[in-house]
């Protein structure tokens, strides 16, 4: 009998199974986030860039609303989350605006990964950067707007809140880079579809702040909760056919 | 390739008439109210553009999920077709209630729950058109706004529910009322009447409507072929 050697290709992460391993599937991700994250650290445009226009948004805010010592008690918690939203909307425009560039979205697609990884490690990684810009904020609100804001359960719903936001926006941008005008398609598809968890957000954050109980703030608790979870299964069940050519 | 078709004339004459008898039930027909007189007829018009709103959103809905599940290019032009209607008789909804609260309310505009999660819809479908309108590519537009569509859907529930689980002032007519509610009335027989007679008179021009669209977007499509066939010849 003749055994002709038969050579099968072999790619080192995978083998030629179409269903990876969940080993397999997080080392993708892995990869993907530790991409973004080196080609930030060698560059530091993002997070300067940021954090230059954090700082200039809560500026704006103080010198527009005038305010006096009444008033920053009552909407120091919006203006917050107004400089989370702008900032995290920047940020999202960009994460992806590198993947156009040179065509590495289109390599992406065409290893043989699963397209849900991409998103996971895109998601994962923007709201590493995501959540650097918060720590970078928060305390700069606390020195502008004299408001304690170190209470665990405020940083908590921080990380709910721009959870929701940075996975809705991961998915609507892979939208937004279709079109023509994708720096503006992004907030306008991004701003209605978010409004849910943001307004929830910042409820709960007043509530918390002002030493609110838990009965007064858990219907919006439990929203941010809701909406994260519903986005996390609709970008899992819906990427795959917003990133297909 | 479309000829007229004698069926949609049939229902865009009967939805003609369907509109005048409308008229006639809402203006004569159903009896005054007495605490917040002739303004509360602007009720029947006002519920019934909500009713079409969340139905054309519901079938922008269905029809996204059947496009990315059979890849048929009709259930596209369903689905944007509907949205389009579904804004404008959101629209409708908005302003009738806008006109209906100055007097009963006392102001154009309140931040209530309601009227809070309605804008939210009316924003989102915005954003979808837009969304249509921005890309280019049909093959890749169609899958595109079939995701955002079904992402968009999420609000309509969260504004049917919105006056039935928060404290608001917008008042409840079909079901359990919030004692907070402003402008609340019992209906009389007369009034269900009138009100069941413009829902399905809504109805009907909603499909009236979505018809005449969806051809319209069938031509334009076809249209568009011929046009990129020709610069490729």
């Amino acid at each position: 009998m003749m055994n002709s050697p038969v050579i099968t290709m072999k790619s080192p992460m995978y083998n030629n199974d179409k269903h990876p391993t969940t080993g397999q599937y997080w080392r993708t991700v892995k990869t993907i986030i530790w991409k973004d994250l080196s080609i930030e650290m060698r560059k530091k445009t993002l997070i300067s860039a940021l954090f230059i226009f954090s700082v200039m948004v809560t500026l704006v805010f103080t010198f527009a609303l005038d305010l006096d010592k009444s008033t920053k008690d009552n909407v120091s918690v919006g203006v917050l989350w107004v400089t989370f939203v702008f900032s995290s909307t920047l940020g999202l425009n960009q994460t992806f605006a590198n993947e156009k560039k040179h065509g590495s979205l289109e390599g992406m697609l065409l290893a043989p990964i699963d397209h849900t990884a991409i998103f996971v490690g895109k998601f994962i990684s923007t709201y590493i950067f995501v959540i650097i810009i918060e720590i970078i904020i928060i305390p700069m609100f606390y020195f502008f707007y004299g408001i304690s804001l170190f209470s665990p359960l405020f940083l908590l719903i921080v990380l709910l809140g721009s959870f929701g936001y940075t996975l809705v926006g991961t998915l609507l941008t892979s939208i937004a880079i279709r079109t023509q005008v994708r720096e503006i398609m992004l907030p306008i598809l991004l701003f209605p579809v978010s409004m849910p968890i943001i307004i929830a957000s910042v409820q709960c954050s007043n509530a918390i702040l002002s030493g609110a109980n838990w009965g007064q703030f858990s219907n919006a608790f439990n929203l941010v909760i809701v909406y994260d979870i519903i986005f996390i299964g609709v970008a899992i069940m819906t990427f795959e056919y917003l990133i297909q050519e | 390739m479309l000829r007229s078709n004698p069926r949609l004339k049939l229902m865009t004459v009967s939805s003609l008439i369907l509109i005048v008898l409308s008229m006639y039930m809402v203006l004569i027909y159903a009896p005054r109210e007495v605490i917040m007189g002739e303004i509360q007829r602007i009720f029947y018009y006002h519920v019934s553009s909500g009713w079409i709103a969340a139905l054309a959103f519901l079938v922008t809905l269905i029809t996204s999920i059947m496009f990315l599940a059979t890849q048929n290019e009709r259930h596209d032009h369903i689905a944007i077709s509907s949205a389009e209607i579904g804004v404008i008789f959101t629209t409708m909804n908005i302003v009738s209630g806008s006109v209906w609260a100055r007097p009963v309310w006392n102001t154009w505009w309140t931040w209530d729950p309601r009227l809070t999660t309605a804008t939210i819809m009316w924003l989102l479908y915005i954003a979808y058109l837009f969304l249509h309108a921005g890309l280019e590519d049909h093959d890749r537009r169609r899958h595109i706004t079939a995701v955002y569509g079904i992402v968009a859907f999420i609000s309509v529930p969260l504004t049917f529910m919105a006056i039935r689980i928060w404290r608001t002032i917008h008042p409840v007519v079909i079901g359990s009322a919030d004692p907070d509610a402003e402008g609340q009335f019992d209906m009389t027989a007369r009034m269900t009447t009138t009100l069941l007679f413009t829902v399905s008179t809504f109805t009907v021009l909603y499909f009236t409507i979505l018809w005449h669209r969806v051809r319209i977007q069938s031509l334009f499509e076809y249209m568009s072929k011929l046009q990129h066939q020709m610069y490729n010849d």
